[in-house]
């Protein structure tokens, strides 16, 4: 009998594998989202749905350890919490409370599972262009976001943003306040209105990972956490929106930025320059993933800011060592993003590329008629430039003009490390 | 529907010269046949300047009546409209062409359900 050749301990045929609340963990993180958007459509509430979606999880943490993993745990999370919501209008609602009888008439007509894929994208789409309505500040957009599509708990986001939690708290509340009091919309916006709108998406999805990518104040420079979820939302967004170059791009150049994270710090956590990384580190999948993304999206030849700045890092990654670089390739590329986004910052990493093609003393002359005083990267940038024109002096009080900004510990450790490089004492 | 206030926040100083009113005031007229023709009018006006403002306050018993605004600044309430909207992007839509038309920002604000009262 092959069922006596198991070991002792082992479950016996049919017995679904232990579920632990790490593997309920698992699929919170990846299906909150896709179950507060639907439950959202459903109920006609953020707040409904949230309440509904987190009771269906705490009964999922009760129940799946002893009867296993559902066969389809979207699906389960779903029904329960939509059960539970119908159930709790049953109690609370009266007979004359028109929109709870409207809303369950309605929950009731709905198919219990998200049977098309079709609806279902449409809802996480929803949802993310309500948490990015230009109506809410851009703060309130990347703490909703967070929260209702990245399923992160208030103590999670506020803690990505160094804010007290009862701040963050707050911040979500009147979020949600003002979509249900103004009627901020549930919905995709109408052709017209969705580039500007997806502007704000794209936007807010980045500033997620930039904040993971370069902690604006704190001891580590890299937030790991964060640069995952800023991936994981431009995925889904290329998921639904795979005609939208700029969507693609952005993923590009989340995915470039993050395949070289491992070489971007030294085994002791401080910053490494790409110039100086070691290549064989870079993430060879990511790289290629990215690169395959910016050919797919500048095919369209709809390029925009995203895409350019993609293409710049596709570059880079294509070059086996720093020297082999295209420089003007790059710079190039510069050329263009500066004509779509003509901002001193853009400017300044500009002048880097000028640096590299025409030498430091043109690409200073620019940098010095850039308004960027208060921006330590601006000063970094200028030292860089002095050093390597053997003004000593100059570049240590740039150094210093840097250092006096600069918020997050390792990238103040690497500009203390130059400093002390030119130091003429 | 949700009722929306849209409120024009003006400059005190000198009136516009007439052309500028006149474009302003076709604009306007516009705007408003197509609130109309939508189903979203309510109600819009626009209101004299500042100085022509009362404010009444009782304080213990007494009645305190005192000449001009409530808030003393360089911009005040020069006009209204109360429009009825199924979500604010529409009421925005309507703001949006308000603040083109008048040059000035236009704050949109929702009133409560009347069922909230």
């Amino acid at each position: 009998m092959p069922s006596t050749d198991r070991p002792a301990g082992h479950p016996p045929p049919g017995t679904p594998p232990a579920v632990t609340a790490e593997d309920v963990g698992r699929v919170f993180r990846s299906e909150y989202g896709r179950a507060v958007a639907v439950l959202t459509r459903v109920l006609g509430s953020i707040d409904a749905a949230e309440d509904a979606v987190q009771e269906a999880f705490a009964a999922a943490l009760r129940t799946w350890p002893q009867t296993g993993m559902p066969p389809s745990p979207p699906g389960w999370v779903v029904t329960t919490a939509r059960n539970r919501a119908i159930d709790r209008l049953r109690r609370e609602a009266t007979r004359e409370d028109r929109q709870a009888q409207a809303v369950l008439l309605h929950a009731q007509l709905q198919p219990a599972e998200p049977t098309e894929e079709g609806p279902v994208r449409d809802d996480r789409l929803r949802l993310l262009f309500t948490c990015c309505h230009p109506a809410l500040s851009t703060a309130a957009q990347v703490a909703l976001t967070l929260r209702l599509l990245g399923g992160l708990t208030t103590a999670e986001i506020a803690r990505a943003f160094l804010v007290p939690e009862p701040t963050m708290a707050q911040r979500i509340v009147r979020a949600k306040a003002k979509i249900r009091d103004a009627g901020i919309p549930y919905r995709v916006p109408r052709e017209a209105d969705l580039p500007d709108r997806l502007r704000a998406v794209l936007a807010v999805v980045y500033l997620v990972y930039n904040e993971g990518w370069s902690a604006s104040s704190g001891a580590e420079l890299v937030r790991e956490d964060l640069c995952a979820e800023a991936i994981r939302l431009g995925r889904l967004l290329v998921e639904l929106m795979p005609d939208e170059p700029e969507a693609v791009g952005l993923l590009a150049l989340m995915l470039l930025l993050e395949s070289r994270r491992a070489a971007r710090t030294s085994p002791g956590g401080d910053l490494v320059l790409l110039a100086e990384q070691d290549r064989g580190r870079w993430d060879a999948a990511l790289v290629a993933e990215g690169q395959r993304l910016v050919r797919q999206c500048l095919r369209r030849d709809r390029p925009g800011p995203y895409q350019l700045q993609a293409a710049i890092n596709a570059v880079h990654s294509e070059a086996v060592t720093a020297s082999d670089t295209d420089w003007r390739q790059v710079l190039a590329l510069y050329d263009h993003l500066l004509a779509l986004s003509p901002t001193p910052v853009v400017a300044l990493h500009r002048a880097v590329a000028v640096a590299e093609v025409e030498g430091p003393a043109p690409a200073l002359e620019l940098v010095d008629h850039l308004d960027l005083g208060d921006y330590h990267v601006f000063h970094a940038v200028r030292a860089d430039l002095l050093r390597r024109l053997g003004r000593r002096q100059e570049a240590a009080g740039a150094y210093d003009a840097a250092l006096a900004l600069a918020g997050n510990a390792r990238e103040r450790a690497f500009l203390e490390r130059r400093r002390a490089g030119v130091s003429t004492t | 529907m949700k009722q929306y206030l849209l409120s024009i926040y003006q400059p005190d100083g000198p009136i516009p010269s007439a052309d500028v009113l006149e474009k302003v005031g076709r604009e306007l007229h516009a705007l408003n046949e197509d609130i109309k023709a939508a189903g979203s009018w309510v109600f819009t006006g626009g209101l004299h300047d500042p100085a022509s403002a009362t404010v009444v306050r009782v304080r213990g018993g007494e009645v305190l009546t005192t000449d001009g605004p409530y808030v003393e600044g360089k911009e005040h309430l020069g006009g209204l409209w109360v429009v009825n909207a199924p979500d604010l992007d529409v009421a925005l839509g309507w703001a949006e062409r308000a603040s083109r038309a008048t040059t000035l920002p236009i704050e949109v604000r929702p009133f409560h359900d009347r069922a909230e009262y």
